[in-house]
Parts: C-alpha cells; structure tokens; sequence
C-alpha cells in the first residue's frame, strides 16, 4: 500500500496497527454525527439508538469467536484488556494461592501487569520458550505449582508471529484449576478461534490490529463456569460494574464492524496473505546468512521476522526507508535496546540487533512484496561491501574464535 | 427530536470532525513506530496535546492522555494510593461515582477516607471540614462543576486552603471544561480531569492533568506510553479531535455562555411560574444548566411524557440513568426524598435555539397540568 497522497514509504507494519477498513470508517461516522448519544442514556431515543448500536458490536465480537456476547466487556484497548485479566483476576481468586505463570516473550502489557502483581506479593515464573519461539509443555507442567492463580499466554506472538498451542496449556490449567488468560490482540482475523470450545477464561481483544480503530478494545470473561474479576476502574457501573465509564459508541461500532469483516473475510483473505508470505519468504531467505526468528509452521502467514547477520541493525533501518517495518515491537521501538523476544529465543544481541519484523495485511501488494525483496537485496549488499565483518566473514575467519583488542 | 441532555454526552462539533477524518482513513502509524507514518502520528499528538494544554492553561508535558474522565478518575486516585501509602481521602458528597466510588473501595484496602458534606445549596465550604479530618486529610477531590446541578465551586478557595493544610488537590472539571474558564496554573490545581465528549469532541477520549510534583504510580502497564504513566496505543483519531474541540470550546466559552445563559433564563422564569422547585437557585451555577423537579408529580411519569412529545432530557446523571435512584446528590444536599425522586434535569447545547425553548416550555406546561389533573382525581 503505497500512500502516494503523502509519499509515505510502503506499509509493512501492520503488527504495529492495521489501517482502518474504509467500510469501517463508513460505519463509524453516523455515530460521531447524528446517533451521538451515550449509551447508558436511559430517557431518551438518542441513548437507545447508541446503546443499540453498541449490543449490535459486541454481537459481532462474540460472533467472531464463538462466545455469548454477555461475556464480552468493553475496554479502551488491549493493554487495558491484559491489565483487568490479570490483576482483576489474580486478586479475586488470590485466595487460592499468589504465583503467576507466564511467557518471557509475551507483550509488555501482559509482563508488566505481572511485574506489578510481583510489587504487590505476588510470585512470578516468566518462562523461557524453546529457540522456535514455542512454549515446551512439558516444561510449563513442571513450572506449575499447587499455589498457581493465573497462567497468562498470548496466542499469537507480535513480534515472530507464532501460534501457541492454546488448547493444551488450557486443558492443564483446568485439570490445576487455574484461571487462564489469553493475549489474543494480534490473533483475531488472523487464526480461528472457538471459545465455545477452547479451555480459556479470558482472552483480550484490540481493534486496531484487525483493522478498526485505535482506543477500543475488549476482554472476554467466560460465564460457563462463571469467572470473575475484580474491576480496576470504578465509577458509573457500566459493563456490569467489571468497567466503569462512557462508553465510546463510534469505537465500538468500529470495532464490531472490523470483526464482522474479519470473520467473513479472514479464510479467504488468509490464502492471498500466505502466498505473499512465501513469496517473501523465499525472496528475503536467497540473501545469504539469513535467520528466520519462530516457527515456520506455526505461525500466522501475516508475519515474517529475519535476523540479516553482519549488518548493523540501525543501518539497515535507515537504508530501507522506502517500507515501513519494525525492528522489535511498536510499543518499544522507540529504545535502542534489541527485542527481549528475540533474546528469549536464544538469538544472540547481534543476530536480534540486525533483525526486521515484516508485518503484511489486506492491503499488501504483490508488487509491494517484489519492491521489498529488491530494496533488502541492494541495500544489504552495500551495507556487507562496507562491512569488515563480513569481509572476514568471507575469508572464512570464525568470528565466534577471534579475540578482539581492548579499545 | 430535541435534544437537552448535553451534560450526558454532545453531538460532534463538524470542525471537530473535519480534523479527525484524515486520521480515520488515510494517515494510519502506531505513534510508537519509528518509520514515517509512526512519526507523522507522534507530531499529531503532540499537537493536540498543546491545543488541550493551552485550553486550560497548562504545560502540554501536564496532559496525560486516558480514555475517558472515569480511567482519568481512577487514575489519579489508585495513582495516589500507590505511591502515597499513608494517604488519607477526602472528597464532597456531590462527586460523580468515578471519584467517589474507587474511594470508597480504597476504604476496603485499609485507607481512611471521609465524605465530607455540601451545604443545602450544594456548595462545598472549607470551613465545613472538622478539625480532626483537617489534621490527618492529605487528599481531597471536589469537582469544579456538578453535572447534575450545574452549581460551580469555589475552587480557588478550596485550592488556597489545601495548599496551606499540605493535602493534595484533585478537581473533576469534565463539566466545567468549555462552559466556564478553566485555570489550571492560575489556580494552583495538582490534579485535574477532562473530557472530550462534553464539549462537542469524540467520546473515548479524556485526560488527567497532573502537577509533576505529584508522584503518580500508572494505573496501567505496558508499553510506556504517556510518560509510563498510561499504557497502550494512543487513540490517536480521538486525540487529534479532543485537541481541536478543547481549542475551539476554549476560544468560544464567552459567546456560548451568553446565549445559553439567555435561554436559561427563559426557561427557569417559565418553570418558576409553573411552580417548580429549582435546586441551589442561589447558588453560581453553570449557564446551560437547570435542574428541577414539581411536587406531587412523578418524574419518571413526566419524564416519559416528554421524550413522546420529542425532547430528550435527564432525570439525574446519565451514567446512573440506569437505576432508578434517586440523585445522590440531591440527598446529600438535604432534599427531601419525593421531591428528589422528581427531580429533571435539562442541559443545553451549542444548538439549542429560544424556538426550542419555547417549544419544550409549551409542552412541559400542557403535561405538567395534565399530570396536576390526574393526580388530583386520583387523590
């Protein structure tokens, strides 16, 4: 997707956030315009319309994933979603016991609350996943204790795009009796979920990875067995009492209607995004000394990240203006610091430090793919040119052996 | 339909939409991304924080966004409660629910707090504080405009004299912002909320402005944004839109004042001869605002007669709409029950006309004496 109206690189950074669908903005204008209402408005015309148009979304949510939408709670985004399941949770059931079960790769919104439960007595375990990015299950049995409240795992990763394997770690936690919350936010329109089916308690949501808008989120909490959190913002009632506040009406609709498309859209749509991955794929991995970071197999096809060994990896960055990619997640990408996912994979600080996150979506081209694989090629190959590295690199000196002179 | 309830919620100002299409559409970075689009949508909000900024007379690095005056509530008070553990918190009778109810659940986690009274006015005096809560109190919330009876406290009071008693200062001025000036610096606030949707901006979008000498603990974890003080991806469309309706509601406080002040005034002398109770006519209130209530008629009743007759009015504050409670607020301030049970509420807008008025001053005469008729019968 070429923006030629401000002659903006090509987007491939749609892990960071998706553009808004066009249908999408369309449904949300009448709700910024005329049906302005807020919904928990009970006397008037205005106030049932909105609140109407909000039950129609959270319909549409619930649709997408196989859920009642009574167990859909509205939120102002992901990062809310994870810190209400995991605090909200973690302190209502901490009578059962204070340890906390999750991943080292998992989204800062999800550590961090952990992190915070840890200030407030709570023990942590962050486990390591294996070098593919996928949690050993073997391993996480072993990590659970008989005091475990919560096991948090996010079912598609933001940086490497793997799929965990949900339904097995959920069927431990039932057999232990521990609440389960999911990071679903770069999952949805991506891979199918079925919670009439999947063993999960609480699962977040976001809308702007599936092409809604940025500012609306939402968090599922299953009603069958009955699970319950302890809210985090108080005030007028709203969702139940498990989330104050004025709900935003155009948001919501926003969202509903970017989940009704991903539900009807996604298979097919997920076929076109899986070629363009393998023509990616194929095309980035001809350059030599190459490392695809995370499993190949599971993984969502929207996702390609490749570690390009012996070039630096703020230069490349720079040399690659032309498309928008990432280099660790959005959320952190503003320090210099190489992603902790990729660390957590065993990838060394170079190979992390020289790695790019391609993110595609329903508006990648084939021809945005084709320019991406040229650019990489050209400007890799000048940037190794200038590369002493590489050049010993290519002498066959091992780099791992040689000992480098104290400055 | 017309619509009088723009203390609930108000329409989209088209200024204020015309600024946030682009950024619903074409212009789609992650503020956080380090590419073009990301910086592109980075600059955008740091414009818009200095737009909200500068409506209440703040620095932009004050302005802390969050997604509605509830989490800005919230956030300001749990904020407090982490970082201060000894905290004692006081707030007026009068709060809306999203100060006084994370209050009142701190009170479980073992912190004071104490409800302190307003007079039968509904003004919060300091002098009302007893002595003994003076002492230990180093927190207290009294918001600058109550959206139930409009009335306006003396804030620069309450500001001077928590100053001088060492306790820190939060007012909720969600109703104020756009209808009276608001002062941020000149009146020496620590701590302050607003919002979007009350003056003609998008809902989903508010802010917590907070004096950097307070130390805040996030309500929120994750990627830092906002000064770690408030995670999650900014939403950036609603941003863009809160800083042109702070700008333009700022720049046009005078001119709206006066006309809704105008059409007040109609209204309460109609509604003063029809024999209704108007609650804290003494007091200063917000122009737009009138509450009121009749004896011996139902509210609920009258209420349900309007809206079929076309006007959208509140019986009390939106949010609590759903119960059919009577006005806390109300209580607070000594009303008696029945005639707090009664109790309307009409707010004005930028679109409200003298036509309307009149209009809704017919109607509301017809079935104030249709309802006098019935229960007159029925008695």
């Amino acid at each position: 997707m070429k923006n030629k109206l401000y002659d903006m690189p090509i987007y491939m950074d749609y892990s960071a956030t998706t553009p808004v669908d066009p249908r999408v903005a369309e449904k949300m204008i009448p709700f910024i315009t005329e049906d302005f209402g807020n919904p928990a408005s009970r006397s008037h015309p205005y106030g049932w319309t909105a609140e109407k148009a909000v039950e129609n979304a959270r319909k549409e949510i619930a649709l997408l994933v196989n859920a009642d939408p009574r167990e859909i709670v509205w939120t102002s985004g992901a990062t809310e979603s994870n810190n209400l399941a995991i605090k909200g949770a973690s302190n209502f059931y901490s009578k059962k016991g204070k340890h906390i079960i999750t991943l080292a790769t998992e989204h800062k919104a999800v550590i961090d609350a952990v992190r915070e439960c840890e200030r407030l007595g709570y023990e942590a375990s962050y486990m390591e996943p294996e070098p593919n990015g996928l949690l050993d299950i073997e391993k996480f049995k072993s990590t659970i204790r008989s005091d475990t409240v919560l096991v948090s795992v996010m079912l598609v990763n933001n940086e490497i795009g793997v799929i965990q394997d949900i339904e097995t770690i959920g069927n431990i936690c039932r057999e232990n009796n521990i609440i389960f919350h999911v990071d679903a936010a770069q999952a949805t329109g991506k891979v199918k979920i079925d919670l009439e089916k999947l063993p999960v308690d609480l699962m977040s949501f976001s809308a702007h990875k599936t092409y809604g808008p940025k500012g609306v989120g939402a968090l599922y909490v299953r009603r069958k067995p009955r699970i319950r959190i302890e809210p985090q913002m108080h005030g007028g009632g709203h969702e139940r009492g498990m989330r104050s506040g004025t709900l935003a009406t155009h948001q919501i609709v926003g969202m509903g209607e970017a989940f009704r498309i991903a539900r009807e859209e996604m298979e097919e749509e997920n076929k076109r995004i899986k070629n363009l991955q393998l023509k990616l794929l194929k095309g980035l991995t001809e350059i030599e000394e190459t490392y695809v970071n995370g499993d190949l197999d599971k993984r969502v096809p929207h996702n390609l990240n490749i570690s390009f060994n012996y070039v630096e990896g703020e230069s490349l960055i720079m040399a690659i203006k032309g498309i928008a990619v990432s280099s660790g997640s959005a959320c952190t990408s503003a320090s210099l610091e190489p992603s902790y996912v990729l660390r957590a994979l065993g990838r060394s600080d170079e190979l992390a430090h020289s790695s790019i996150r391609f993110s595609i979506g329903r508006f990648t081209t084939d021809s945005d793919v084709e320019y991406t694989i040229a650019l990489l090629k050209e400007k890799i190959d000048k940037l190794r040119e200038l590369s002493p590295l590489w050049e010993m690199f290519k002498e066959g000196v091992d780099l791992e052996k040689v000992e480098w002179a104290e400055h | 339909m017309i619509y009088f309830d723009n203390n609930a919620t108000t329409s989209l100002h088209p200024e204020v939409l015309k600024e946030m299409l682009p950024f619903l559409t074409t212009q789609q970075g992650n503020p956080a991304s380090n590419h073009t689009f990301g910086r592109k949508a980075h600059t955008a909000i740091e414009e818009a924080r200095e737009k909200v900024a500068d409506s209440v007379n703040a620095h932009p690095s004050q302005v802390i966004f969050t997604s509605s005056g509830t989490e800005s509530n919230n956030t300001i008070i749990n904020g407090i409660a982490k970082a201060y553990s000894n905290s004692h918190f006081g707030y007026s009778s009068i709060e809306h629910p999203c100060v006084s109810e994370p209050i009142k659940s701190l009170a479980y986690q073992g912190f004071k707090t104490t409800e302190i009274p307003v007079n039968s006015e509904g003004m919060f005096h300091v002098a009302d504080v007893n002595e003994e809560t003076k002492k230990s109190l180093t927190f207290l919330s009294v918001m600058m405009a109550n959206n139930e009876t409009g009335v306006i406290q003396n804030i620069a009071e309450i500001a001077d004299w928590t100053k001088k008693n060492d306790i820190q200062f939060h007012t909720d001025a969600v109703q104020a912002l756009g209808k009276i000036k608001v002062d941020f610096e000149g009146l020496d606030i620590d701590a302050m909320t607003i919002s979007s949707h009350k003056i003609y901006g998008p809902q989903g979008i508010a802010a917590l402005v907070v004096n950097k000498k307070i130390d805040l603990f996030p309500h929120m974890q994750g990627g830092g944004q906002e000064r770690g003080l408030r995670s999650g991806t900014e939403n950036i469309a609603a941003i863009i839109g809160f800083g042109k309706a702070c700008e333009r509601s700022s720049q046009n406080i005078v001119t709206f004042s006066e006309k809704v002040k105008h059409l007040n005034s109609i209204l309460e002398k109609a509604l003063f001869d029809l024999g209704a109770v108007i609650f804290c006519k003494k007091s200063h209130r917000l122009s737009n605002t009138t509450f009121f209530s009749f004896k011996n008629i139902d509210g609920s009743t009258l209420l349900t007669a309007l809206d079929r007759k076309g006007f959208a009015i509140a019986s009390g504050s939106a949010c609590s709409s759903k119960s059919s409670e009577p006005s806390h607020v109300l209580l607070s301030m000594g009303v008696d029950l029945d005639l707090a049970q009664g109790a309307l509420r009409v707010s004005l807008g930028l679109e409200s006309t003298e036509n309307e008025i009149n209009d809704f001053i017919e109607t509301l005469k017809d079935e104030v004496n249709r309802l006098k008729q019935l229960t007159a019968v029925a008695a």
